[in-house]
Order: structure tokens, then sequence, then C-alpha cells
């Protein structure tokens, strides 16, 4: 990798030790992939996937301890993901108390260490910063230094910004030295598609089933998608943005998608079309039959796969403004329908803190809370995430919570029959 | 015994048995479980993959195409390197992904003690003939011998 002066410098240790571990562990990412050279972040703001105090990741903490100490801190402000503990989210007795005393006993501490290194704001704890509310949006073309998979992936794919599916930690050292390594999806070569993928069903796909399809077969390639907007239209308004949040996360967590093209509909294949697409690309034909078959083969992890849900997380990745309110509508309607007053199965739908703020002004609102669903900031992923909740029962629309824990996914519309009606 | 030329991403040498899966290692989903709650055998705790749910990883020489999954991936395998909880080696058959290459060289350069030799690019050959409980040497220079 050939270096400027100034990071040359830095890399001889001329600003500190450190510092110069910080940019060997950046050079020695780099070289993996035959980067030549570093090139400037030009987004505002960064965004960091570590979000929670976990005992266990004392070894991260550790390491944030020695960038602090050696007062190394973050050239940009940051957005984080979503905290790990929420009061309003049910949770037992025993539950609260693994979670405070052997769990999460470093929230607190590493909060502060977030604080010093460059955290944006006390609300800004959540995996969709791009929200309009939260305000951590990159322009297209903005070299970015970001983690979280599902936000990496809508960066890249509807905002057309330009960022590698970067790791916690590589995260905060890009914007400590101000520059990261140059290869992958930051290049023009690295962004083209060596899948198309053929969406043939006969109604618009459930968002996080057709991610899902496609991250497990494609892994980390760049899919060029025909076909989607037929149903999912030729703009990018909120439904539609909201639709390819959810579809991006189930690619990048059941796969490894850094970038998806929607044809007619993202920017780069709005602006470059089939020409995206590199000659041989493999193909991938997806009809009902596929999407029945993926949605089939999930394994059932609870300990009776006939028990009865007792909780449901609706918004890994975080609900939109404009989701709150459809659920609140569909909820309603799915009430009335049911002759029943309140939910059946305790609901959760999550959203970033300033999303829920603006939420909460609405006149939906108090009409959700009516239905006895709480909503809540927190990482449903992280709540999930020990034993005690293993054996609970949980259903979910998220198909990135399936993923990682033992809750089991329905569709959007099963899910809406389940809470509204009860589980058969 | 076949050798493999592969390609070094982090320097070392080691011997230890394989453990082989063909589907992506997702990183998050395989380790969250056994780093927090202290398995010592560190089982695989990924649902979705085939291969390796539940088995031991710990000392193992991990076999694989690449990592998917959370973009925590590189810190969680950094975590087990500095832990002690890591796999002997990660053999890649192909170009390794952002996460994995993330972890590997984050436990070179800021843990001591540990080494997890790295290497890529084995060949799709690697991965057809390799089998769980093959002993595997890694040399330097990213030669890998399976016995």
């Amino acid at each position: 990798m050939i270096l400027t002066q100034e990071q040359q410098a830095i890399l001889n240790g001329e600003k500190g030790e450190t510092l110069a571990k910080v940019m060997k562990t950046l050079v020695m990412y780099g070289d993996a992939f035959g980067a030549e050279k570093l090139v400037p972040i030009t987004s505002k703001y960064n965004h960091l996937v570590t979000s929670f105090g976990l005992k266990v990741m004392s070894p991260v903490y550790d390491l944030m301890q020695q960038l602090l100490d050696a007062g190394v801190f973050s050239g940009q402000k940051f957005s984080v993901d979503p905290r790990p503990l929420d009061k309003n989210v049910p949770a037992n007795f025993l539950q609260n108390f693994v979670f405070k005393n052997f769990m999460y006993t470093k929230q607190e501490f590493y909060e502060g260490q977030l604080q010093k290194l460059g955290l944006l704001d006390d609300d800004a704890f959540t995996c969709t910063c791009y929200m309009d509310e939260v305000g951590n949006k990159p322009e297209e073309g903005e070299v970015l230094s970001w983690a979280e998979s599902s936000a990496v992936v809508y960066a890249n794919s509807v905002l057309g910004a330009r960022c590698n599916r970067n790791s916690g930690i590589i995260d905060i050292m890009g914007s400590i030295v101000g520059y990261v390594p140059y290869f992958g999806l930051l290049t023009d070569e690295g962004r083209k598609a060596t899948w198309v993928v053929r969406v043939e069903t006969s109604k618009m796909p459930e968002a996080q089933l057709l991610g899902s399809a496609i991250g497990m077969k494609v892994m980390e390639d760049v899919p060029y998608i025909i076909g989607l907007d037929r149903f999912i239209g030729t703009e990018l308004d909120g439904k539609t943005t909201a639709y390819l949040k959810d579809f991006g996360a189930a690619t990048a967590s059941n796969g490894a998608v850094g970038l998806y093209h929607i044809a007619n509909l993202t920017p780069e294949a709005k602006r470059l079309g089939e020409s995206l697409i590199v000659e041989g690309a493999k193909e991938y034909v997806i009809d009902d039959a596929e999407l029945a078959r993926v949605q089939a083969e999930y394994p059932v992890m609870w300990k009776k796969e006939d028990a009865t849900p007792n909780l449901c997380f609706v918004g890994c990745p975080h609900l939109s403004y404009e989701q709150l309110v459809e659920w609140t509508v569909n909820i309603e309607k799915g009430l009335q329908e049911s002759g029943k007053k309140k939910v059946q199965i305790p609901t959760v739908l999550t959203a970033a803190p300033k999303v829920l703020e603006a939420f909460n002004a609405s006149e939906y609102a108090p009409r959700l809370k009516a239905t006895g669903v709480i909503t809540s900031y927190i990482c449903p992923l992280m709540y999930m995430n020990n034993p005690l909740c293993k054996k609970m029962p949980v259903i979910t629309s998220s198909n990135k919570l399936r993923t990682y824990t033992t809750a089991r996914y329905y569709r959007s519309e099963e899910i809406l029959e389940i809470i509204t009606k009860g589980a058969k | 015994m076949k050798q493999f030329q592969g390609r070094v991403i982090t320097p070392g040498q080691v011997s230890a048995p394989a453990v082989v899966t063909t589907e992506g290692f997702n990183t998050l989903a395989s380790f969250q479980m056994a780093l927090q709650f202290g398995d010592k055998e560190v089982k695989c705790g990924d649902q979705n993959n085939r291969d390796l749910f539940g088995k031991p990883m710990i000392g193992k020489a991990l076999c694989l195409p690449q990592t998917i999954g959370s973009t925590t991936g590189g810190l969680v395998l950094y975590c087990a390197c500095a832990m002690h909880k890591n796999p002997a080696c990660m053999l890649f058959s192909g170009p390794i992904d952002s996460l994995a290459a993330a972890g590997a060289v984050l436990a070179d350069v800021w843990v001591d003690g540990v080494t997890m030799p790295v290497v890529d690019s084995l060949g799709d050959e690697f991965l057809a003939y390799v089998k769980d409980g093959m002993q595997i040497t890694v040399k330097e220079g990213g030669i890998v011998e399976v016995e």
C-alpha cells in the first residue's frame, strides 16, 4: 500500500504508539484486499456497531480505553447501534437480575467511553441512523467508515454512499485517522453485480423473506434484482425505503450482502442500468415456491414447537415513522375484526429514540397504546441474547432476529394475525 | 497427505484437528452464546449452520469458505482471541471477507500472546478434500498440509 507522507509518519509512530497501531491495523486490513491506498472519509458522521456494555466483551472496552488514555479520539461524531436494555420491555425478575448483574454490567462504563470518543448525543442509539429524524444520512458518493450490516447495505444501496462491511472497532479506527483502505465496495469495479436475481412472484414478496433468500444464495456478492420494481415502484419514497431497509437487513444477516441494485429504483441502477452486471453473472429466479421453500427450511429453535408465543418483537432493524403508523392502523383493524380490544400476545415495536419522539407526538401514539402494544428503543437481538430468553417462545417478523436468536420468524401478515387474534 | 497453497493473512504455524463448514460462517451467531456463558468447548451456536451447529471450535482448525452476518463479526473474533477461546487457525477456501480479515488483524495487532494463523485462497479443492477430524498443519508461507 502506498501511503502519503502524513500517513507514513503516523505508521512510523511520530504521533504516538497507539495511533501507529491504529494505522497499522488499517494498513493490514487493506493489504488483505490488495488496497493500494487509503482514501479520506467524506461523510459528516460515522456509525458504530458496538452499543452494548457486555461484561464478556471486556477486551473491546480495554482497547477503547487504550485509545482514550492515549488521547486518540474519533475525528467524526458518530451514532451507534441501539441500547440493549429498556425497562419498558417485559422482563421478569430473574431476567432483570441477570441483565443488570451479569450481562450488561459494563453498559454505563462503555456509554461513558462512547461519549468521550465522540458520540453524537444521548439519543443517537439506533441501527437506523439514516432516518431523517436521526440525521446521520450520508449523500451519494460519500465515503464512510461505518459498521452495522443493515446500515452499511442501506447506505450503499439506497443512498449510493460508499462503504465496506467494516467490522466493529475498524469502524472507529477509520474515523480516528480519517482514512479507510480503498477496496471492495469503495471502487466502481467492486460495485458491479455478479448475480442477476429475477423476482417472479405473484405478489409483493415479504421484504425480509426475499432478502433472506437472496442473502443465503449470493453470500457476499452484489445482486442486481430485476422485477421487484413491479411491486415497490420506481421512486424512493417512505414506504419503499422502509421496504428496502428490511430487505437489506435480511440480505446482510442471512448472507453477507453489502450492496444490492434494484432495477429502475436504486440510484446506481437508475443511472447505469444493466451495465452494472458483469459478464457471466450467475442467475437466481425467485418465485412463490422458492420463497415458501426458504421459509419452510428455517429451523424452529423452541423447546416445544407448538408452544404459545409469549412475546413478539417487530422492528429489527428499527421501524420508520411510516411503519409505526402502518402497524398501528393494521393492529387496530385486526383487533376490530377479531372483536378484541388488546393484542393477545405482549408485543414490542422498536424504533430509534428520535423516531419514537416524533411518533409519540402524533395522533397514532395513544391509538397504539390503547391496543396494548409497547414501543421501545431497545435492540431486540441484545435482549434475546441470553439463555433465559432462549427458553421463551418469541415470535418476530425480523429475519435478522431469527438468525441470531431462538425467535421464530413469521411474515408480517402472519404476525398481525397471531397478535390480534391469538395463537392457535 | 495433501498439501495446499494459500495466502497468509496473519502469520503463524500450528497443528490441529479440522472442523469444516461449506456454508458461510456467521461469526456472531457461532460465538455469542459460548463466549457469554463460559462454554469451555466454545460450541458453535449458529442454528443455520448445518455443518457446525453444536460442535466445539476452540483449538480446532476451522475450515470455511467465508464468514457472513453481523459486522460485530470482527470484534467477536478479536474477543475470542483475547479470551483464548479462538480456533487454532482459520483456513479459507476463497478470498477472505472484510469481517474475518478485521478480526484476524485486530487480534494480530492488539492481542499479546495469542497466535491464530489465518490463510485464505486455498481453493475449492481444499474444502472438498478436508473433513472433520483430519489433522491439519499450517506452515510458513501459507502452506497447509492435510493428513
